[in-house]
């Protein structure tokens, strides 16, 4: 005996109410008045999101950058804040995946209606915080250090990049290395974007030096053993060696290239001198090793604002800021002195007052360029010191150089695609 | 190619299978003998370098390490045997793998919450760093070290396999456990000792690769591929197929490098594939020992 099925019969009536419900809402929803776009508070704590990867093989960068994003909150705030709002530090775990760091950023705009967003470290996790910030008209400042951002596909009005990118950094690097050491160059690079920059950005810097590239070796990222790369490299009898890749694939690379001698024969140079993994792997491997970087903490001997970021770490956490930490801090103050500048948080004007600030964050004067925003800035060569000579712990580095920012270090607008 | 040049990768090569040999050897003693696929192998290979690192921080000599970590990740693993794995024996050979899994997943994080995840510096210890003259080319001490050093090892394993009657026991055992336990041998016993003896080669082989790779959490996942991708080019159980094939993988990869170093990490999984096409059974593999 069949019954009739109240419950099946039920259910359909609410899944089809359910679809309309929800055709009804796409449909309110898609052509959205701008202002509900918009809605951002404009009283009450000024809230910046922050998703940077702290689980993950970066975790300590991401978190050292927390910290120092913290501290200029904290400066921001002691200073009076703007006119009595205070500043809130909103950091989320992006796990370095861009679908994630979404997500993450999505919840910050819409659940927590944060007024910017600034963080990344990885170059694809900045893209999507910066795809979806841009959609909802929020402003990104993003401290991943990365060519792409800066292109013309990817900008907004509402993207900057306080981090510096390859180009910047290798060039440096290059112009420093070329005069001194050689011409003759072996590249051995991590086999992705990010590597394949940085050798574009020394290549380029090293044209007017008349570079021949001798070598050129791409290993897959994450490799464990280059032994087998390093007869090649010294086969081909080039002055400097320069390795183009990240985190531990640096660490291991120069720890191999130093057990098979190749100090002795050739000067190794990085893009990015990275501060943690030179402490992970110790004076012994990376004596001598020349790199970039956006900060080094003795800066302050001679930079009254690194004196002043120092110290507010040091008061915090007993010891020095890294290079990536630093960025962490430049990022929050660059958002936050345009905000103090617009006299607001409304999105136009603080973007009208970043692009026409000058402003000295950790290390001396930046600004944003028009075409990209992307901050201009100085850039060290720092070389490792040997064991010998490290004073404390955080003593890991000379800095050799110190090259003053300038729009002449960045590619062109025009190269970019903008304009 | 030169003929030095041709020598120096074999040399490399070999000072790369060597870590390999390491850690597929106690991978294949314990599968062939317990019948457990320790997926937690990588993971003891990384607890192992951080023994090292710990003991040396403490001692400040790299060779009472060198005496003391696979003796300290050795009890570690019989500890596991003991608690961990002797209750699922009996169940066939996924309740193990899936144990173990979880077991290296723990101690990973646990090794990352304790010792934190940026890794711990570890220097080349003194008297075997630099390059020495060989003759036609300059070669890394500390990999001709490590080189000598698994020779003598799997010599002294051989010699004990082979020449001791606690040996004899174990590779009774490996062939028919049951008629073993008949014959009165406290079976378990054996296992308990065989596990131990494969996870502290592997505890040695993390000590001694850190001062090439580093130590890192991390440092064990790639190790554990390379592993089983051994332990199968040699045959699922067999020690000399272990050895054949590490030495085998790492020149490949070496001479792979060396013409096209993209492919190098690829290499060693073609290779697997060929061997498999041809030998079914990887190289000294036996029939029936997934049963």
């Amino acid at each position: 005996m069949t019954t009739y099925d109240y419950d099946r019969e039920y259910a359909r009536i609410s899944r089809r109410r359910v679809l309309k419900g929800a055709a009804a809402m796409a449909a309110i929803g898609i052509p959205a008045p701008h202002y509900l776009r918009h809605a951002r508070a404009q009283t009450g704590p000024i809230k910046i999101g922050f998703p940077v990867p702290l689980s993950g093989p970066y975790s300590s960068e991401a978190q050292d950058q927390a910290r120092c994003a913290q501290i200029a909150v904290d400066m921001f705030n002691a200073a009076g804040g703007l006119k009595g709002r205070m500043a809130e530090l909103l950091v989320r775990d992006d796990k370095l995946n861009p679908g994630e760091a979404a997500t993450r950023t999505q919840e910050l705009i819409e659940s927590d209606k944060v007024n910017f967003v600034c963080g990344s470290l990885s170059a694809s996790v900045q893209l999507a915080v910066n795809n979806v910030a841009k959609a909802r008209g929020v402003i990104y400042n993003s401290i991943s250090q990365s060519d792409s951002i800066n292109e013309a596909s990817d900008f907004s009005r509402f993207t900057f990049h306080e981090a510096m990118n390859p180009h910047i950094t290798a060039g440096a690097v290059a112009r420093y290395l070329l005069p001194k050491f050689g011409k003759k160059v072996a590249f051995l690079t991590a086999d992705y974007a990010f590597g394949w920059e940085m050798v574009k950005g020394f290549k380029r810097a090293g044209e007017q030096f008349g570079i021949q590239d001798v070598i050129e070796i791409k290993h897959p990222i994450g490799q464990p053993d280059y032994s087998a790369f390093f007869p090649r490299i010294q086969a081909a009898k080039p002055d400097i060696l320069f390795i183009s890749n990240f985190g531990r694939d640096q660490l291991n690379s120069i720890k191999q290239a130093n057990d098979f001698g190749l100090k002795n024969q050739m000067k190794i140079g990085v893009s990015v001198l990275l501060y943690i993994q030179r402490l992970a792997g110790g004076g012994q491997p990376f004596e001598g090793v020349i790199g970039g970087a956006n900060y080094y903490w003795e800066l302050e001997d001679t930079v009254p604002t690194a004196k002043r970021l120092n110290d507010a770490y040091r008061k915090k956490h007993n010891t020095v800021p890294s290079d990536y930490a630093a960025y962490g801090f430049a990022g929050i103050y660059g958002l936050l002195e345009g905000v103090k500048k617009a006299g607001t948080t409304d999105t136009d004007a603080v973007i009208a007052a970043m692009e026409s600030m000058k402003y000295d964050a950790y290390k001396g004067e930046q600004s944003f360029r028009k075409c990209d925003h992307q901050a201009v800035q100085s850039v060290l060569v720092l070389e490792s010191k040997p064991d010998s000579k490290v004073k404390q712990k955080v003593d890991t580095c000379n800095i050799v150089a110190m090259e003053k920012g300038g729009e002449d270090r960045l590619r062109s607008c025009k190269e970019l695609g903008h304009g | 190619m030169t003929f030095d040049l041709f020598l120096l990768q074999f040399f490399t090569g070999l000072a790369l299978g060597s870590i390999f040999v390491l850690v597929a050897l106690g991978l294949s003693l314990i599968f062939g003998l317990l019948t457990v696929v320790n997926f937690a192998h990588g993971q003891f290979y990384m607890l192992g370098a951080y023994a090292g690192a710990f003991v040396l921080a403490w001692t400040g000599s790299f060779w009472i390490a060198f005496l003391v970590v696979p003796l300290l990740v050795g009890a570690i693993g019989m500890l596991c045997e003991r608690v961990l794995v002797r209750p699922l024996y009996g169940r066939g050979i996924d309740y193990p793998l899936l144990l173990t899994f979880g077991l290296g997943l723990m101690l990973l994080d646990g090794v990352s919450m304790i010792a934190g995840t940026e890794g711990v510096p570890f220097d080349t210890p003194a008297g075997l760093t630099g390059a020495v003259n060989l003759g036609l080319f300059y070669f890394p001490k500390y990999r001709l070290f490590l080189i000598v050093v698994t020779a003598l090892l799997l010599i002294a394993l051989w010699l004990f396999l082979e020449k001791t009657s606690y040996g004899l026991i174990i590779r009774a055992g490996a062939l028919d456990s049951e008629i073993v336990q008949i014959l009165g041998v406290n079976i378990s016993r054996i296992w308990l000792v065989v596990f131990g003896i494969g996870i502290g080669i592997a505890g040695l082989a993390g000590l001694l690769a850190a001062p090439m790779r580093g130590v890192f959490p991390e440092m064990g996942i790639p190790v554990l591929v390379e592993a089983f991708v051994v332990t199968v080019v040699g045959g699922m159980g067999s020690l000399v197929g272990a050895v054949v094939a590490g030495l085998l993988v790492g020149v490949t990869y070496s001479f792979t490098a060396f013409y096209f170093p993209q492919m190098a990490q690829l290499s060693m999984f073609i290779l697997m594939g060929v061997v498999l096409v041809l030998c079914p059974r990887g190289l000294f593999g036996r029939a029936g020992v997934l049963g």
